[in-house]
């Protein structure tokens, strides 16, 4: 049976790029995990108090997080597109 | 303005005309859409289904952040706070933030194989992978199916808006629901003629009011309220217990009886979010890989706006505790949803009440058409091609996508009829139970085909029967509270199937989402079946991508270039 799908739009067949370096994989995997462990470690943030500005600790350490969490996935960006461009 | 006059008064003529105002820009913009980036026709689904598949990080931004970010997040999730508080409400914000690490890591490669073999949906991807057209129709229909409840929720979210204005609240049905359908007609019309370009233009306007809207309301929050003082009200509510019962309404805190509830539901909902066929569509509608990763890091800004409306659930509850305002509907029945209008229209003056309306109402109408258009998408793509019309021209498939996008909005109607509309959140929780029993096939299929394609299937049949009796089984006692003489009185009338997302773990009365649940019951049966076949050796199915698929780029030069020549037949292929 012929393939339902639609040819390829380019018509070279990219070769698989080189494996980035160990150490680069693994920094992007702990920029990766650190925000996922931070979340969902619930009872270490199950708590009302220090406050800060009203905000009881279960709320602001999780506002923390939405400000974090961008920092390390651009850091992650970077660090593959460069590894990637040095070759 | 005063409860009694939110709770029966008649049209409020300037919200009304503001709303109308912004209403017919976004009408004009979804038809102008049609022009917008155009190539050459609109006559395919590349065109009209994926924009073209050319959208750079700005748009692709607003695209997301519009399809994303709906009245589940406006209306919803800040209903959720103010009826039962942070364990139905605020486990949102962890569940956007972790859900971008995690989509960082397999997005990329979904989109090149997407780019490289032409494909417009993840049935596509995963009929072209394992050779399947069982599993392909499988993910195929749990995406529609997935995506009518979530339809159905920002139907709940303009309602919402139109009940505050003091349209709809008598009459019969008809009239009471014309104004929604005229909404939906109007949005229907236009993602008919512009398809995926119309909500993509269309979000730029309603993302710049919400932000607008939601930096107004906090500092109103902190400078009028005070955090504090939020904080303690939602406090107080929360963990007072009922006289009637002795418990209390919610949580203000997790605590060890809710720490697993909190987790999966934070987890299973960000693991399933971009399985939903309309995120995948605005993925696939962007120009390249570095395009979804740098959103990735973008795209959170959306959840601290998310955040922010999540508490506003609390600042209503405040506001209600210092009678400023209430949320019984035109009907007189007291509706969470009303929370956040309510709050907008009791501390803000009509006109700027009107443009949070405005956004509420177009945050719901973009995400509609966005999904309708997905789940419009895979009906042509998995089951129009695959078993009626296999010989179907490109624009055959348009003009059937566009023919079901039309009839999708309407099935999405038959569950705004069909669940409680309190507690709308759990519309989205109930398709995130379904949607998630496709990640196995999707996303392990984006790493390794050693997954048997029949292991899959019965995989995704297991956890599908399993969340869909397990919720079911989910009975919730239906309380309704209604003014009566202007005196809040309080009636039970049995109970209804479906009431929550949470069900006990196997074996155990430790509360947990069911999505996550029925995944681990899908995976262990697709591994232990996978192991068994390969001892067996059952026919494989054919693989037609290539390991190169997965890291292809369309906009690294060297690729272009070398395309652009073997195109232009100044060099043979030479293989790479």
């Amino acid at each position: 049976m012929a393939t339902p799908h639609q040819p390829a739009q380019v018509p070279t067949t990219p070769q698989r790029p080189p494996r980035l370096p160990t150490a680069t994989m693994a920094l992007v995997a702990v920029l990766l995990i650190i925000p996922c462990a931070g979340l969902a470690l619930v009872p270490i943030y199950s708590r009302e108090t220090p406050r800060l500005w009203g905000w009881p600790f279960f709320y602001w350490y999780q506002m923390m997080w939405v400000l974090i969490t961008p920092a390390m996935t651009y850091a992650a960006f970077v660090v593959i597109k460069r590894a990637r461009s040095e070759r | 303005m005063s409860p009694a006059l939110a709770a029966g008064g008649g049209v409020n003529g300037v919200e009304l005309t503001v709303v109308l105002f912004f209403f017919i820009v976004v009408t004009f913009g979804g038809f102008y859409a049609a022009r917008w980036r155009r190539t050459e026709s609109m006559h395919s689904l590349d065109e009209w289904g994926l924009g073209g598949r050319g959208f750079g990080t700005i748009v692709t931004w607003f695209l997301l952040g519009g399809d994303l970010y709906t009245a589940y997040t406006f209306v919803a999730v800040p209903a959720a706070m103010f009826a039962t508080g942070a364990v139905s409400g605020f486990f949102a914000v962890p569940y956007t933030i972790v859900a971008y690490p995690i989509v960082f890591i397999f997005l990329p490669r979904l989109w090149s194989v997407a780019h490289r073999r032409g494909y417009v949906t993840p049935a596509d991807f995963v009929r072209g992978r394992y050779g399947s057209r069982g599993l392909a129709t499988a993910v195929a229909l749990t995406g529609i199916l997935a995506t009518m409840p979530y339809i159905a929720l920002q139907l709940v979210g303009i309602q919402a808006v139109l009940d505050t204005m003091g349209l709809g609240g008598t009459g019969n049905w008809f009239v009471k629901d014309l104004p929604l359908i005229i909404a939906f007609a109007v949005l229907a019309a236009y993602t008919y003629s512009s398809g995926l370009r119309a909500p993509a233009l269309i979000a730029f306007v309603k993302d710049t009011l919400i932000y607008i809207v939601i930096v107004v309301a906090i500092i109103y929050v902190g400078v009028k309220i005070g955090f504090s003082d939020m904080f303690d009200s939602a406090k107080t509510k929360m963990t007072t217990p009922n006289p009637k019962t002795g418990v209390p309404p919610g949580t203000f805190i997790t605590n060890n009886t809710t720490y697993w509830a909190y987790a999966t539901l934070a987890f299973g909902s960000a693991l399933a979010l971009f399985m939903y066929p309309h995120s995948i569509t605005a993925v696939l509608s962007s120009r390249s890989r570095n395009v979804i990763r740098r959103n990735t890091a973008f795209l959170p800004a959306y959840s601290l706006m998310l955040a922010l409306l999540a508490l506003l659930g609390f600042a209503a509850i405040y506001e209600v505790t210092n009678k400023k305002m209430d949320v019984f509907g035109q009907d007189h029945v007291a509706n969470a949803q009303l929370a956040v209008p309510h709050f907008f229209q009791a501390v803000f003056p009509s006109w700027f009440a009107g443009v949070a309306f405005a956004a509420i109402a177009i945050g719901a109408l973009v995400p509609a058409a966005i999904m309708s258009i997905a789940a419009a998408n895979l009906f042509t793509r998995n089951i129009y091609r695959e078993f009626i019309k296999p010989d179907a021209t490109p624009r055959q498939e348009a003009q059937v996508s566009k023919i079901v996008s039309l009839v999708v909005k309407f099935g999405a109607l038959l569950f705004v009829l069909g669940l409680d509309k309190q507690n709308a959140l759990n519309m989205q929780l109930l398709g995130g139970v379904w949607i998630l029993q496709t990640i196995v096939s999707i996303v392990a299929g984006l790493y390794t085909r050693w997954f048997h394609r029949w292991a899959l299937l019965l995989g995704w049949a297991a956890g599908m029967l399993y969340g869909t009796i397990e919720a079911y089984r989910q009975t919730m006692p239906v309380v309704t509270t209604k003014l009566v003489d202007g005196k809040p009185v309080t009636t039970t009338n049995g109970t209804r199937h479906f009431g929550s997302s949470l069900g006990e773990f196997p074996f155990t009365h430790t509360k947990m989402y069911i999505a996550g649940t029925a995944l681990l019951i899908n995976v262990l049966v697709a591994v232990l079946l996978t192991l068994i076949l390969r001892a067996i050796k059952a026919p494989d199915g054919v693989d037609e991508t290539e390991p190169g698929d997965y890291h292809a780029d369309a906009t690294s030069e060297r690729v272009v270039k070398t395309a652009e020549r073997e195109v232009a037949g100044a060099e043979p292929r030479s293989g790479g």
